[in-house]
């Protein structure tokens, strides 16, 4: 049987189509947590990299690769978890911050704070806790329109 | 390399990992609880890390959750100070601030090790570690510099743990690094910190000795080990 392996390029157009498990409105290639793909023979081998070390969908983003990749017919595939470099939110696209922000999520911002309120756009914002729903958020509230918000930490 | 020295650094973080999380449900404010789980988890996590590597090392077929669930409190080497219990929440964060203001120190000098795999996750930790050092300063300040009530709690449980702050600057041949040298950042840290939390240092050095060498835990520790080992212990089968 003559199969064609898929390129390296399809394989990321396929990885950047998983939803994120906790924030489904960016992609795992939006978070930057691929760092890697390449075929070593016939072994189709995806490096991945944890936001947090404690981050409990790192086990559910491993199993969606593999679903999407074994879907796509890709047979021999090897997932390899790199902790260094260790993972920074600089690693995330400039769409995926857009999408964050439209979705009520304060993209991260080098000067450790949002910069403005997500639902009305306004810089007057204030810190609730350093910590939101998942390790990767803050909570943070808007003094103008007065909602609360998750801030995407800067790390 | 050796086994015992990262069985020390995930030992501290299983430790206090697992007495953070005995919060999960009960702090005072739903933020502090999420805080709380939050932070638990990252150390859960490095712990993960920490404890893979010395399994991995020690190539005796051992893996990190065998070292975590199958160990008794003898055989543990974590720092004296984690394993004390989390009495109020003043009580619990001057703890967690104590062993970050350490343990960031401790982290960032292992980011220089030559083991390269050291360095990986003394990187890759350092990162949630200096989150959670802010928020134990922040909090200590706020507690400390709050009301009479909150400040008289702070300063008595700093007097407490303050007899279990010396072991973190013991030091022998089995400490991925000469923790001895990494004092002078910390007290230049506290001095910071408890002067804007308008708390004292306590007198004296007296400092318990025996958690990271094994010798001697408190009697803290085995009750903590009997709930977190309970279900793997009882049901060696069960996965989740």
């Amino acid at each position: 049987m003559v199969t064609t392996r898929a390129s390296v390029d399809e394989v990321w157009t396929w990885l950047a189509a998983i939803p994120d498990p906790e924030i489904p409105v960016i992609s795992l290639v939006d978070l930057g947590i691929i760092r890697n793909v390449q075929w070593l023979d016939d072994t189709l081998e995806v490096t991945v990299t944890p936001t947090y070390s404690g981050c409990p969908a790192t086990s559910i983003i491993n199993m969606e690769i593999e679903t999407t990749l074994r879907a796509k017919g890709i047979q021999n595939l090897s997932l390899k978890r790199q902790i260094a470099p260790p993972w920074t939110t600089d690693w995330m696209t400039d769409t995926g911050k857009a999408k964050l922000e439209s979705y009520g999520i304060a993209p991260p911002q080098p000067a450790g704070g949002p910069k403005r309120c997500p639902h009305c756009q306004s810089s007057r914002v204030e810190k609730i806790s350093q910590f939101g729903s998942t390790p990767c958020k803050a909570q943070w509230r808007c003094t103008d329109c007065l909602e609360p918000f998750d801030y995407f930490k800067c790390i | 390399m050796s086994v015992q020295g990262l069985i020390r650094m995930g030992d501290n973080t299983l430790v206090l990992g697992q007495r953070v999380s005995e919060w999960c449900g009960h702090a005072p404010a739903l933020e502090e609880d999420i805080a709380l789980a939050n932070t638990a988890l990252d150390l859960i996590g490095q712990t993960q890390l920490w404890l893979g590597l010395a399994a991995e090392r020690e190539g005796q077929g051992r893996t990190a959750d065998t070292l975590a669930y199958h160990r008794d409190a003898w055989d543990f080497r974590n720092l004296l100070l984690v394993e004390q219990p989390n009495r109020d929440f003043g009580a619990t964060m001057m703890r967690q601030f104590l062993f970050d203001a350490w343990h960031l120190e401790a982290l960032k000098a292992l980011t220089e090790h030559e083991d390269a795999e050291i360095a990986a996750i003394a990187q890759k930790s350092v990162k949630e570690v200096t989150y959670h050092r802010e928020r134990s300063s922040d909090t200590v300040i706020a507690l400390g510099d709050g009301t009479e009530e909150s400040h008289d709690r702070m300063q008595a449980a700093l007097d407490r743990l303050w007899p279990y702050v010396g072991e973190m600057f013991s030091t022998d041949n089995d400490d991925l690094k000469d923790m001895s040298a990494l004092k002078s950042a910390f007290d230049r840290y506290l001095e910071t910190v408890l002067a804007e939390a308008t708390l004292s240092r306590p007198d004296g050095d007296f400092a318990h000795m025996g958690g990271k060498t094994g010798a001697r835990h408190t009697e803290h520790l085995g009750h903590m080990l009997a709930t977190m080992q309970v279900l793997p212990r009882s049901y060696p089968d069960a996965t989740w």
